[in-house]
């Protein structure tokens, strides 16, 4: 359903689009490959044994073969296995370069909170859902959790990192071409973990300096349907949980909304964003997230629900 | 006679009954890319629709059956006109639908309707 807005949904994990996905599908093709050769030689050994002549059955029932083939064999190539795999993916953990760019992504059930740094590591920006970074300049992410033990996995530009409760892992990315791709939770963290998408968006980096700069308070809602909208989301406590900056909405326990109108995706990187699927998430998100933490707007009009909608598609 | 007439009036029954079922034909309309142009803006986030897996919304009513179905929305006449134009813009015709204007061209409005009228009970 998201294949539209992302490029590649399910995440495609064997088609590098960055440096730091390249050597973990070099790698996997490896032990693809090693697996597969291993396979083939028990399989006609196997068959060799059942089937072969009097000579074959001798020499594969000899204490020798136990030896080699059980205690040598796996041994050496395992070792040799794990040194190449060590030495390919050392560098994809190397501390990130002083001035690089430093998004802080944090696990909630079940959604992204996302903040971008400055140099000093305060947060100058917050959003939800949604990550944007320049093209093909690396850029550090620093992996925390709020609550359970979630992971952190867009699979196109990197290998998974777990996002663990009172500790900060870092993992750097950067894709080589603008583009948007997927991710998606990768750790068991309860019940609609199934429904914990999430995109990164690459523009050029010039593109990605506009982005910042349009990264301001919304505006007030300029036609009578985003007002009234406005007021239905203050009239029925919206901002005890999500903040609009420049409005009086300032909760902090769900999804930054300033600009939820111009994200790619909605409820986590699951539905198409539109003013009709916000509407159906703000009526009943419970039916189609079931256990997210926002209720379902049941009490609302058709018309409250309408102009809701138009508001929040207003949030650009 | 008499039983050939019986014979007679069951067929054309039969047939009236057929004819009354079969999806409304709009012309130059694909009900395939129809149900993919639902699928990519979301109308599972409120409809149950047949053929559309995930998501099976219950805001608004579920689209099974729609082909059979007399009026849209409890209120228009259930025609390929009205249903094309209530797909694209629902407010306009019924302000207070919970249903806002969709994005999809006139071309794929058609499109969707004449997906739903494939959607027929039985």
């Amino acid at each position: 359903m998201l294949a539209d807005i992302l490029s590649g949904w399910p995440p495609p994990a064997l088609d590098p689009a960055g440096p730091f996905n390249g050597p973990i599908v070099t790698l996997s093709w490896v032990l693809f490959a090693m697996s597969g050769v291993v396979l083939l030689v028990v399989l006609v050994a196997t068959g060799l044994a059942l089937f072969g002549g009097a000579k074959w059955k001798r020499r594969l029932s000899g204490r020798k073969l136990i030896w080699i083939g059980g205690l040598v064999f796996p041994t050496v190539v395992l070792s040799a296995l794990l040194v190449y795999g060590l030495a390919l993916t050392a560098h994809l953990n190397a501390e990130p370069e002083p001035g690089e760019m430093r998004v802080r992504v944090t696990g909630e059930m079940w959604w992204w909170r996302v903040a971008y740094l400055d140099a000093q590591g305060r947060e100058v920006l917050q959003d939800a859902n949604e990550v944007h970074i320049p093209a093909g300049r690396p850029v550090t992410f620093e992996l925390e959790s709020a609550d359970v033990i979630h992971a952190f996995w867009v699979p196109p530009l990197g290998g998974k990192v777990d996002m663990i409760p009172g500790r900060r892992n870092i993992l750097r990315l950067q894709a080589d071409k603008p583009g948007a791709y997927g991710g998606q939770c990768a750790e068991y963290c309860g019940g609609p973990h199934a429904l914990m998408g999430l995109v990164v968006v690459a523009h050029e980096p010039g593109e990605f300096e506009r982005w910042r700069r349009s990264r301001r308070a919304a505006p007030a809602p300029s036609d009578a349907l985003g007002q009234r909208g406005a007021q239905v989301f203050a009239d029925s406590g919206c901002g005890a949980c999500h903040t609009v900056r420049g409005s009086a909405a300032n909760g902090l326990a769900g999804p930054d909304l300033t600009h939820v109108g111009s994200r790619r995706s909605l409820g986590a990187g699951i539905l198409p964003n539109n003013r009709g699927t916000l509407a159906g998430w703000v009526a009943d998100s419970q039916t189609i997230k079931p256990g997210n933490r926002m209720p379902a707007y049941k009490m609302l009009s058709g018309g409250d629900l309408q102009a809701v909608a138009a508001y929040l598609e207003s949030l650009r | 006679m008499k039983r050939v007439c019986a014979i007679l009036i069951g067929m054309s029954l039969c047939a009236c009954d057929g004819a009354k079922t079969t999806p409304r034909a709009i012309a130059g309309a694909d009900p395939g890319a129809g149900r993919a142009a639902m699928e990519r803006v979301g109308c599972g986030a409120c409809h149950q629709i047949p053929g559309v897996r995930w998501p099976q919304g219950k805001v608004g009513p579920s689209l099974e059956g729609f082909a059979d179905r007399a009026l849209i929305a409890g209120q228009l006449p259930n025609q390929p006109q009205t249903l094309a134009a209530f797909i694209r813009n629902a407010p306009a015709l019924s302000p207070n639908s919970g249903m806002p204007p969709m994005p999809v061209t006139e071309e794929e409005a058609r499109d969707i309707a004449a997906y739903l009228y494939t959607l027929d009970a039985r």
